[in-house]
Parts: structure tokens; sequence; C-alpha cells
């Protein structure tokens, strides 16, 4: 599986969204994206990418675009989507 | 200076004088906003023939802490509301409902972050919930017990509930929790009577110990029902320390109305205004503002309330203001006590529920 295939199905268990849905996805956009999803979100992302974000950047994931930029600080590439 | 900035400026680092300056004008911005969005809000002062201009922070118009119990007053359009906080609190059968829309949910949880940061830094840390899992059921009507875990667990990292649905200790799953993060700092967060009661009190009787030396316990909601079984804060902190091993045990002051800017306690027991909320005490018999010492009712100003007309509410509480700018631990700004609720404030029945 790609990082990218890893992150968007992420989103897709904790969230319930897919395909072109994701993109636009916004915390405090849908209300599966509250406090208590943004907290199983980032956490089950930690899991699956061995990671762990500080407060600052858990407070930053504002989006789904704005996640990939988050995680490659912590080295994690999402690879780019095909046009 | 937009509220943004003003979280960019250390928790507890910025004196009381330059604080209040920043304050006035916003408040005085902030008050107007609310009368131009909030026609609740806007009648209530001109009923109250509340004048158009405040020549200090103490002439900002207060909103009695019940009037959220009578009215829906919130400053935004209701498609643009967010979430729903609901506060039972003490004066009966009524619901306090804040209205929040995203802008103002956002700034109450960074500015609980920043405030946390002082006690235990940047990095997140595993978080012992001191309650059941039952207690976030639903997610859009969530009471203020769910509120303060839920805005408490964006600084952690794993969690783990300390009771079952039963309220039963689970002393299983608490050490299995502890096995795996002892090497680090752990975040122990609860209301005050619910840790007495199920974690205090369970231990006590079943004289099982835990063995968290690295925990830091946050606990708030009130000192009410300890009161009434007279366990003083020092009993509480020996209590907790005898079954746990926990050494920092932190209050905090907060409410439902005002979630975010929480007053934490220190090293010393006084409980902090934070760089991002103030107080003021009270004489009830006049509303003057009391003197260093003098017990009054405490008047709450945050703001970050801006979808929702509560950036200064006069509480059902009441405290003593200790001190400005001068705690020995070295934190700027105003720090006081609570000693109590309002007499008259108190209607209870003898459905005792789990509510702190």
């Amino acid at each position: 599986m790609t990082n990218l295939e890893k992150y968007n199905k992420v989103f897709q268990v904790i969230l319930k969204k897919e395909g072109e849905e994701l993109k636009e996805l916004r915390y405090r956009g849908v209300p599966e994206w509250d406090s208590m999803g943004h907290m199983n979100l980032v956490g089950e992302l930690e899991e699956k990418f061995d990671i762990m974000l500080d407060t600052p950047d858990m407070l930053a994931f504002s989006s789904y675009e704005k996640g990939k930029e988050i995680l490659k600080k912590y080295g994690v590439e999402i690879e780019k989507e095909d046009a | 200076m937009e509220y943004e900035e003003l979280l960019k400026q250390e928790p507890f680092g910025v004196s009381q004088k330059e604080k209040e300056v920043w304050f006035y004008n916003y408040f005085t911005e902030l008050t107007a906003y609310h009368k131009e969005h909030c026609p609740a809000y806007a009648k209530l002062l001109s009923a109250l023939q509340v004048p158009e201009a405040f020549s200090s922070m103490s002439q900002i118009p207060m909103m009695p802490v019940s009037a959220f119990k009578d009215m829906k007053l919130r400053s935004v359009e209701e498609e643009d509301v967010f979430k729903v906080i609901t506060s039972s609190g003490t004066t009966g059968k009524k619901v306090s409902e804040i209205y929040l829309d995203e802008e103002t949910a956002a700034n109450q949880q960074k500015t609980l972050v920043r405030i946390m940061e002082e006690v235990i830094g940047k990095r997140r840390i595993p978080m012992l919930i001191a309650d059941s899992p039952e207690v976030l059921q639903d997610r859009n009507m969530f009471s203020a017990r769910g509120a303060g875990i839920l805005g408490f667990s964006i600084v952690s990292s794993r969690h783990q509930y300390a009771f079952n649905k039963d309220m039963n200790l689970d002393v299983k799953g608490i050490e299995a929790f502890l096995e795996k993060y002892k090497n680090g700092p752990i975040l122990v967060f609860g209301f005050t009577y619910m840790i007495w009661k199920y974690f205090y009190g369970a231990l006590k009787e079943s004289e099982k110990k835990l063995s968290i030396p690295n925990g830091i316990m946050i606990h708030g909601g009130g000192w009410k029902k300890l009161q009434a079984q007279a366990v003083s804060m020092e009993d509480f902190k020996k209590g907790i320390q005898e079954v746990s091993e926990i050494k920092q045990v932190y209050d905090y002051y907060g409410m439902a109305e005002q979630t975010g800017c929480i007053y934490l306690e220190c090293e010393y027991g006084h409980l902090h205004a934070s760089t991002y909320s103030d107080i003021l005490i009270r004489n009830m018999q006049d509303f003057s503002v009391c003197e260093i010492g003098t017990e009054g009712t405490i008047q709450v100003l945050s703001p970050m309330a801006r979808s929702y007309p509560g950036h200064s509410i006069l509480t059902e509480d009441q405290g003593i203001l200790l001190g400005i700018d001068d705690c020995p631990c070295g934190k700027k700004g105003k720090y006081f006590k609570v000693t109590g609720r309002m007499q008259h404030a108190e209607v209870r029945g003898c459905s005792d529920t789990y509510e702190g």
C-alpha cells in the first residue's frame, strides 16, 4: 500500500468519507470531524505511520491537504495524486 | 490586536497592567459586536440602560450566568452554529446553552492547549481519564463533563478510561496502560468529586495501590460535595498521593459558559488567571469591585466568546482575589481562590446523578 492509500484509508475508516469528498475535508467542516473525530483521526494516523505529533501540529492539522504537509515534517511523504 | 495575537503571548507572562490595556479595547469592541449581532443581548443592555462607552474594564456589562439558561443567546446565524455546549449547573433543572461556531470552538481549544503547555509542555502525553467512556455517548449535545474530557484530550496521545460503564474502577485496564507508558509523564484528568469517590474511594476500600509517580493530575468541577464531606484540599492531595503516588495535583476552575480559558492552580494552591481571560470579584450589595482579600461574587471575562454574548459573565460562585502579579510561583496576573456558591442559587434534588 502506498502512503497515499494508507492516508486515505484512515480518513475513510474514521470519518466515513471517500473519493472526491476527501480533498474538501476540513476540521469541523463535517459533523464527523469534530474534536473527538480529530483525536481518533490523528491517533490512527500516528499508529499507521508510527509517528507522534506535537500539540501545535495537532491543532494545525486543519484539513485533509494540510495534514499531508504536517506528516511530511515527521518524515512521512504522501505521494501526489495522479491528475 | 486579534485574539490569535493574544494567544502568542505567554500564558502567564503578561502583567495585569499590560493585559488590561488590551482587554479594555477588545472588550469595548466585543460588547458592541454582540449588541449588533444578538438582538436579545442588545435589548437587555438597553433595558438596563448600559452606557455606550466604558471608562474601564469594570464597566463592561456582565451577564448573569442564569441568562444562558433562560434565553437562547447567540451572535451568529443558526446555520453557523457548530456545536452547542450544555451545562446543568446548580440552579435546578434548566440547562445553559452555549452556541459555538467554528472559530470560537477552535479558539477554545487553542486557548486550553496554551494554558496546559505551562504544565506539560508542547508534547502530547498519555492520559488516564477518571470517568466512564459512556460520558461521550451523544456527540452533538454533550455535557460539561464530556466537553471537559474532549477538551483536555487534545493535549494527550493515548487514552484510557479509569472506570467502566458502571463506574467501577477498571484496575486491569489501568495497570496495562501504566505498564505501557510508565517511563514518561501521564496526565490524569477528571472531575474532583468523581476522582475522590470512584478513584480514591475505590482504591482505598480495596486497599489497592497504583504506582503513577510521573502522574500529573488535573481536576476540576468544584469542592462543594467534598466540602460537605469535610475533605479539604490538603486531604485530597494527600489521599491521592497515598493511593497512586501522584505528587503533582492541580485543581482548575472553569465553566461550560467559557470553555477553554481555565484557571489553573499553581504549586502554592492559588488559582491563576491566564493571559487569555480574567476575573473581577464583585460585591453583590452594589456590584462594586472588591479589594484584594475581600470575598465577593466572581465575574469571568473571556475575549474568545464571539459566537455568543458570554464574554463577561457574573457567575454564582464566590471567591477572593489574593493578589496581582506577585504570586511566589512567578506567574503574572491575578490569582484567587474560590470559596463557594451563592447561597440562594442552590436548589438540589435528591436524584444524585454522576454529574460532577
